[in-house]
């Protein structure tokens, strides 16, 4: 089990981090939340105080994320408060619009920047952080859609797919190091990322439940998980379909 | 279009045409095309809480805390936050709701816009007599901060205003104290209404909750038999047991109503002869206030075809008379009801322009929806609590007609230039179109 009493939150505005803060809370952590909306930010940590019944830290910090110069100062900054971090959480990105991407590459890249390499200068900075002091959790929340590329959606699937490929490689690197490297593949779920999307189907999940999966994957160290955990099988047979059907279905 | 929203009685079934979350109090109202209605948890049996081909703003999300002095007991949060967030974490500090319905399942935005009643109202009145603020948040954007003295009217005409008025975004309540979370409950059976208002009479003036279980398929001499329960606050003094709760599920809708003349009749003949009822007993707060929340959906034990909830009040003048008609219809009939309440309300008038509280006698029962024979019961029912001077809880209706509204709620008029422009309901549309 891994300890989780100093979390870093990137992201701490996005549903699934919100409930997931509660979660961790409810655990007995203290959480240092980065969020890039002032307002949204000081509404949700004001909650988690209070929702925080022993003395636990909560603090809020407003950043960017796509500034990633500023991504070590973050750090240094949630080390101190927090007095060490035994867990980042990263959380946060956008949907972008598939069609608008196809016509405008400047749209594409800032999904792609958002998505994938300002994740990755995180990345950087935790692992080198996480390896020297031989412990801790690094848990991003990736996608189903980084599994394939289909034509609905490629832009933010590859950006998504960098990403859980970055942390293959990440976690084989650290895994000598005690390092837990967790990679979370949400469904659909439904938060604000997913307003106005048709949510009749059965295939979406409340954003309380995958915080859940979440948490508990954390807490073990495992290493990727789909949530809810039927999507493993879903995407099995995804990525079983040969290409040349693959490209003709529409997906 | 999103998952159909339906209210607890599962009737009507009514399809909005856009559901949309709201999860940022600090943001515009959306650009809808229809009218829009606030949705908080569809505990509303009916249509108060659902706008067919309109917009309904879904306030699960808006469920954070913003200040809660554990000294004063002056809470204040977003108004989807439900009671059981907030009883979890205001318990443990010794304070308590200053007033709760049934079921901890509702938001606080749904309590106020209900004007919700508990079992203590003849001792502290309504929800929203402990209502200290809240803030109205309007389709133009206007953003009203709403109290006692300022913005009164707004204030006035939002308790109790079924959502019309526009978005609660938040809502601050004065909480009550408490010292420890189980509640001494005594239980007495009666034989017939005339015991039952004696007992009342006594038992009200020295106990701060009140209600009582009627056996409404009891016929002749028997009818009017239930069982009185009273109930306070322990002190710390007493010792305490743990309490865990556990709850259930009923894992799928039966295809009809597994409450029918026949079980209710052995249910209600065992619940009132049970032996083994101790006349006093110390109970955990969950159980005494929610026993129903511990089954999680019990609303599907009625069938697919949803059941329907009847409640009126009676003025105290006419109430002895008319509860007395109201039963017998209802045990000739055959129709049944597990849950047959009756609690009589204090004297403190009800703040809202349009709360269901008053002074008088109030009855609750639900029905299972047998289509045509349970409406035509109810319309039954409805012209004798009309000859009283009565009125039905729109939170707990699915049926009545504008005339019925029209003759409870006379400031139904004088209401209707609080209403957002861009706000409407299922509900207000049936009573006043
Ligand atoms: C088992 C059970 C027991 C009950 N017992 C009692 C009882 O003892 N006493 C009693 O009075 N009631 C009782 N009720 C009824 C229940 O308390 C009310 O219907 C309550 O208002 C439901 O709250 P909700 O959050 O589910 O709101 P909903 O049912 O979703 O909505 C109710 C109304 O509130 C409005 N609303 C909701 N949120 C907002 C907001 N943010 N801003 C503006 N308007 C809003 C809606 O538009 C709608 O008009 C009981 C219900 C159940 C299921
Ligand atoms: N919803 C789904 O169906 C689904 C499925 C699979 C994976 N996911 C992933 O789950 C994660 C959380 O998303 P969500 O579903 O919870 O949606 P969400 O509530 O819309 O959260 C997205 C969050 O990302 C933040 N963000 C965007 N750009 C940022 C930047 N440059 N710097 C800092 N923060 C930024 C947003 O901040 P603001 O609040 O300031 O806008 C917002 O809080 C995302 O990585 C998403 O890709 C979601």
């Amino acid at each position: 089990m891994n300890e989780l009493k100093k979390v870093v939150i990137f992201g701490a505005t996005s549903a699934i981090a919100e409930h997931a803060a509660r979660d961790l809370i409810d655990r007995g952590a203290s959480l240092f939340c980065v969020g890039r909306d002032q307002g949204k930010l000081e509404v949700i940590v004001t909650d988690l105080k209070i929702r925080n019944s022993t003395s636990q830290r909560i603090e809020g910090y407003v950043a960017d994320l796509m500034d990633t110069e500023g991504h070590s100062q973050i750090l240094k900054v949630a080390e101190e408060t927090l007095g060490g971090i035994d867990a980042a959480l990263v959380c946060y990105g956008t949907l972008p619009d598939q069609k608008r991407c196809e016509s405008s590459f400047s749209m594409a890249r800032d999904a792609i920047d958002v998505n994938a390499i300002s994740v990755i200068s995180l990345l950087t900075e935790l692992a080198n952080k996480f390896e020297s002091q031989k412990r801790g959790v690094i848990a991003v929340v990736s996608s189903v859609a980084g599994d394939r590329g289909r034509q609905s959606n490629y832009v933010y699937g590859a950006a998504k797919g960098m990403v859980s490929i970055f942390m293959q490689g990440l976690r084989n690197r650290l895994a000598k190091h005690g390092v837990s490297v967790v990679t979370i593949k949400p469904g659909f779920v439904d938060t604000p990322m997913t307003e106005g999307f048709d949510k009749s189907s059965i295939l979406w999940t409340k954003p309380e439940k995958i915080s859940k999966g979440l948490v508990n994957a954390m807490e073990s160290g495992k290493s990727c998980v789909y949530l809810p955990g039927f999507w493993r099988w879903i995407m099995l047979l995804i990525r079983c379909i040969p290409e040349g059907l693959f490209k003709r279905l529409s997906l | 279009m999103s998952k159909q929203l339906l209210s607890w009685n599962r009737y009507p079934r009514l399809c909005a045409a856009q559901i949309h979350a709201i999860s940022n109090r600090l943001a515009h109202l959306p650009n809808a095309e229809s009218s829009m209605l606030a949705y908080g948890n569809g505990r509303s049996y009916g249509d108060v809480c659902l706008n067919q081909d309109g917009c309904l703003l879904m306030t699960r999300y808006l469920d954070r805390f913003i200040n809660f002095d554990s000294d004063s007991g002056i809470l204040r949060c977003e108004s989807g936050v439900t009671l059981e967030k907030i009883l979890s974490i205001i318990v443990p500090k010794g304070w308590f709701l200053p007033s709760t319905p049934g079921t901890r399942y509702v938001t606080i935005g749904g309590a106020l816009a209900n004007d919700v009643h508990g079992k203590n109202h003849h001792s502290v009145g309504t929800f929203g007599h402990h209502i200290r603020s809240f803030e109205l948040l309007r389709s133009d954007g206007q953003r009203l901060e709403c109290t006692p003295s300022k913005n009164s009217e707004y204030f006035h005409a939002t308790i109790g205003g079924l959502g019309l008025t526009g978005l609660v975004t938040w809502v601050e309540i004065q909480l009550a104290p408490i010292r420890s979370p189980w509640m001494h409950v005594e239980s007495k059976s009666f034989p017939n209404l005339k015991e039952f208002w004696s007992i009342n009479q006594q038992y009200e003036a020295e106990w701060p909750y009140t209600v009582a279980w009627v056996d409404c398929l009891a016929q002749n001499k028997q009818r009017g038999r239930g069982i009185f329960f009273s109930a306070r606050h322990a002190s710390m003094e007493d010792a305490f047991p743990c309490f865990k709760e556990n709850s259930w599920r009923i894992p799928v809708t039966p295809p009809i109503s597994l409450v029918n003349n026949l079980s209710v009749r052995v249910f209600n003949e065992i619940y009132y002869r049970n032996p083994n009822r101790p006349n006093s007993k110390l109970t955990h707060y969950i159980p005494y206030f929610y026993p129903l929340d511990k089954i999680k959906n019990w609303n599907r034990i009625y069938g697919r075809k949803g059941f329907l909830q009847y409640q009126c009040v009676l003025p105290h003048e006419s109430a002895e008379a008319a509860i007395d008609s109201l039963l017998e219809i209802i045990s000739k009939n055959g129709q049944g009801s597990f849950l047959a309440v009756l609690k009589t309300f204090g004297n403190r008038a009800s703040l809202g322009m349009l709360s269901f509280a008053r002074p008088g006698v109030t009855l609750a029962l639900d029905f299972p929806n047998h289509g045509e024979r349970t409406l035509r019961l109810l319309d039954s029912l409805d012209f004798v609590v009309k000859e009283a001077g009565g009125a039905l809880y729109p939170a707990k209706d699915s049926r009545m007609s504008g005339e019925m509204f029209q003759c409870g709620f006379p400031e139904w008029e004088s209401f209707m230039k609080f209403i957002d422009p861009k706000f409407s309901s299922s509900f207000w549309r049936r009573v006043t179109q």
